[in-house]
């Protein structure tokens, strides 16, 4: 990995915004500083609206809280969560940049294996520029990175590659296990530097982890919904692994890549597994439903735009998962509320801007 | 997840020989080889005799025998990088391991010998997880697990059949890329072994391989063995043709392919732009080829690797033989290796 200096030179700071769920605080961006704070960050505060979070000085950001969110999005904020980081998706919907990165406030700057920081943004900035693979896998992993090409056999028809869509990074140190694993590994760390990045292929679906994620939000923004988790919902814990089975089928559909692996992040906080296990509950039969749902999952012709995509998603949510349990019939509402919201939201975007600037200025 | 233990009776590694002199090779892997049984192929076309240090369990194959044990009339040609096939068909071993014999081992980061068939035995002995992505890479190795998100029910895995492992300094790239790229050496150690998800082809090559003999063998064929085909691996598909048929019939039989870990390090050979002048009948065949394996799908009737090679030589006589006559000459091939295969092979 290259070495990075102290004040490393900024990449699309006008077309990025960083998303940041919290309910504590945000002490930890004063480790991000250097790598931060040329950026715009988007502050979804969720919890207590009435507790007021403090910012560091010197980041140019925008916070919104459950009272904001409510006089936003007015009826339609049912679709967001509340008491769950599943909530940071409003801040996609608000944000008026091509890309978006979103980090939990528990995650640090991690140093490479030559002990150099980790500018984790730099590389999803990377990713993001550079195309995805998705057809056909290259044993090189991303044939765009500096030492790497695509190998022998690889057809030439394939090597443009496509736009990529998503930047999923990873963790050292916690890593992102679900409760039962974490019961019966209480002390394992990652500690593995996988000096690697790589796309998923077409038709493989993973299970995607919001704690250090980028993407384009002009190519896949809509689809990145979090779903209804927290308070008054049965399950948590599923919000990211939602998002990330959508996106899939969806950037499979459209022709969009999604890329896994660098940069990786320091992990700082290990949950509470028995309070994670009851999050995670139901979600962990529901799973055994929800995968094939998606693996079989096939989008028509019409579906041209990630919206109709996400539309006609939600409709077979409602359908076929709807049977599994009455909580997907009210997610798949729930999705279409999420389109409806955003296409309000992005339509009349210019007026929105300065009202909300004014709100959250005027609540300060 | 519990030791991996390597019997030495279990694996037998095949060298295609394509130099004459073995002596600096099997030098540099003797402190990996020299406990298993090897099983060295010479190329039919090399003229001089082999040279081979003392101190290894080797069983030698050379023209005379490779045709006293298949005939003289047959579809395959084990010529160049193909005699290596011939080891695979003799084997009597359940894994085999193959490396060119132009590579020497490598040293990861801390500057410590890879153990190229140990790495590929353990890929080959813990289950592989085609059907869904694990984000932290292989959940079997120490220190790593299947992520939150991960279905329970899929975490059994699957067996894995074949271990593709990577190279250091000399990566398998194309001669135009090389070209392109004069000094480009792959420095990056990956420290990851990952399964290709079910219905994701992948480009396998030949120079570090390893595979379970007992659930594929038959399935390794040396059958696109181009005309013109020359000793450098910049002139070679054979190997690429055969991972994209293995991929398919273990996507349809449910078996794992592991891609990844043992880096192997690879000699300076040949010059990439000399390679360029010969005629690019490799290449352009590989174009024609992508949506065949995208959409090929085996009958459910087809339970056995010889079923499925079967199956698999008929779609690719059926659907690219109109294309271009060498795949007629590879379905031909395939077909005529099941045969060998069963009376050889399982003798």
């Amino acid at each position: 990995m290259a070495a990075t200096s102290s004040k490393p030179v900024p990449l699309l700071k006008d077309e990025l915004d960083i998303v940041i769920p919290t309910i504590r605080n945000l002490d930890f961006l004063e480790m991000w500083r250097p790598f931060f704070e040329q950026y715009h960050l988007i502050i979804v505060q969720d919890g207590d609206p009435t507790k007021v979070i403090k910012v560091p000085e010197g980041f140019d950001y925008e916070l919104y809280n459950r009272n904001d969110i409510n006089r936003i999005l007015g009826p339609k904020a049912s679709c967001i969560s509340f008491k769950d980081s599943a909530c940071r998706c409003f801040g996609y919907m608000v944000s008026k940049k091509k890309y978006i990165y979103t980090i939990d406030d528990d995650c640090f700057v991690a140093k490479d294996p030559t002990g150099h920081d980790i500018n984790a943004l730099e590389q999803h900035i990377k990713n993001l520029l550079s195309p995805s693979t998705p057809f056909f896998f290259n044993t090189l992993y991303d044939p765009y990175r500096d030492g790497a090409d695509f190998v022998r056999g690889y057809p030439f028809s394939l090597r443009e590659g496509v736009p990529t869509a998503v930047s999923h990074g990873l963790w050292l140190n916690i890593p992102d296990y679900d409760a039962p694993t974490q019961l019966v590994k209480p002390h394992e760390r990652n500690t593995r530097f996988v000096d690697a990045v790589l796309t998923i292929p077409k038709g493989s679906l993973f299970p995607m982890c919001g704690m250090n994620l980028a993407f384009n939000r002009e190519l896949i923004g809509p689809a990145m919904y979090f779903g209804l988790m927290g308070d008054g919902q049965p399950i948590g814990r599923y919000d990211d692994m939602w998002a990330g089975w959508c996106i899939k089928v969806i950037c499979d559909h459209l022709g969009l890549g999604v890329k896994t692996g660098l940069p990786y992040i320091w992990h700082s906080k290990a949950s509470n597994p028995f309070v994670n296990l009851k999050k995670e509950y139901k979600g962990i039969f529901w799973q055994e439903e929800i995968i094939p749902f998606f693996q079989a999952a096939t989008l028509s012709k019409d579906a041209t735009s990630v919206q109709k995509c996400y539309i006609e998603l939600s409709k077979q949510v409602k359908e076929k998962l709807g049977v599994v349990d009455p909580y997907f019939v009210k997610l798949a509402d729930a999705m279409v509320t999420w389109i409806e919201a955003w296409d309000e939201i992005n339509n009349s975007a210019e007026e929105k801007t300065t009202e909300n600037k004014t709100a959250v200025a005027a609540a300060k | 997840m519990s030791q991996v233990i390597i019997n030495d009776n279990e694996v037998d590694i095949v060298i295609g020989a394509l130099h004459s002199d073995l002596t600096n090779f099997m030098t540099e892997w003797k402190p990996v080889f020299s406990r298993f049984h090897l099983i060295i192929v010479k190329d039919p076309d090399l003229k001089e005799d082999l040279k081979i240090p003392e101190g290894f369990s080797a069983d030698v194959y050379t023209k005379s025998e490779i045709e006293r044990v298949v005939g003289s009339s047959t579809a395959i040609r084990f010529s160049g990088y193909a005699c290596r096939y011939f080891g695979f068909l003799v084997s009597k071993k359940k894994y085999v391991v193959c490396i060119d014999d132009d590579c020497v081992p490598a040293k990861d980061d801390a500057g410590i010998l890879v153990d190229a068939v140990a790495q590929h035995i353990v890929n080959l002995k813990t289950p592989a997880t085609p059907f869904f992505f694990n984000t932290l890479y292989d959940p079997f190795r120490k220190g790593a697990d299947f992520v939150r998100g991960y279905p329970f029910s899929l975490r059994n895995g699957v067996d894995c059949a074949l271990s593709c492992g990577l190279w250091l300094n000399l990566a398998d790239l194309d001669a135009p890329t090389q070209a392109l790229k004069p000094s480009q050496r792959n420095s990056r150690y990956v420290d990851a072994v990952l399964t290709v998800p079910v219905r994701a082809m992948l480009p396998v090559s030949g120079i570090n391989i390893a595979f379970n003999r007992e659930l594929v063998g038959p399935a390794l064929v040396p059958a696109l063995v181009l005309a013109g085909e020359g000793k450098l691996r910049w002139e070679t598909v054979e190997d690429i043709w055969c991972g994209l048929c293995v991929k398919a019939i273990c996507d349809h039989l449910s078996l794992g392919v592991k891609s990844g870990l043992p880096y192997v390090s690879r000699a300076e050979r040949g010059n990439a732009i000399e390679s360029l002048k010969k005629e690019w009948k490799g290449v352009k065949l590989m174009e024609e080829v992508v949506p065949f394996f995208q959409s090929v799908r085996l009958p459910q009737s087809a339970t056995t690797t010889e079923d499925c090679v079967i199956e698999m030589a008929k779609a690719v006589k059926e659907q690219l033989g109109k294309v271009d006559p060498m795949f007629s000459q590879a379905a031909a091939a395939m077909e005529e290796w099941v045969k060998l295969w069963k009376s050889v092979g399982s003798a």
